[in-house]
């Protein structure tokens, strides 16, 4: 169970392209992690909004395969 | 989501204002990041309603439909989805969850 950081750095860039991703691993599991991302994507929209795009971007396996992603996203 | 989760949902909602579905109870919260937002409203003293989607798989499957959001926990406040764990604690740093909430 889990993902990798590289594997969910992967996930997000290949829909955020210029996406600047920092991600903490907070337990050593593989399974809990915080992520900061930046991107321009995010302007203009609400949080709901740029947590969804990151949801998105990770393909159906946030709540899945990866039970713990706390996320601050950021406008560039 | 089949019709009959859709309405269980809506009229939870409905019935009540703030409206938490959590893994746990607020007493006996399951997960860390459900602990975390109803500690945020127990600290706001507001009366919310904690919905244990751990008790019904149909409504824990079914709310993550409903607002398109794939995480628990999930804040409602007059039937409009507020956010999951970090929106919320990010709200309540920035005051604006109290704003919402009528508290100080």
């Amino acid at each position: 169970m889990g993902l990798k950081i590289e594997e969910i750095k992967r996930l997000i860039k290949s829909s955020i392209p210029d996406a600047e991703i920092d991600i903490q691993d907070l337990a050593g599991d593989n399974n809990h992690y915080s992520a900061t991302i930046k991107s321009k994507v995010f302007s203009g929209k609400s949080k709901i909004e740029q947590h969804k795009l990151v949801y998105k971007a990770l393909n159906g396996k946030m709540g899945n395969e990866l039970h713990a992603l706390a996320l601050n996203t950021i406008e560039s | 989501m089949n019709e009959t989760t859709k309405k269980k949902i809506d009229d939870i909602l409905k019935q009540n204002e703030i409206c938490l579905f959590m893994k746990g109870t607020p007493d006996v919260p399951q997960c860390g990041f459900s602990l975390a937002v109803s500690n945020v409203l127990k600290h706001l003293k507001v009366n919310f309603k904690g919905i244990n989607v751990l008790e019904d798989n149909e409504i824990r499957e079914g709310i993550k439909e409903y607002s398109d959001w794939p995480t628990i926990p999930q804040l409602y406040v007059k039937e409009k989805f507020l956010g999951g764990c970090d929106i919320v604690k990010e709200m309540f740093e920035k005051g604006e969850l109290q704003k919402i909430l009528n508290v100080k």
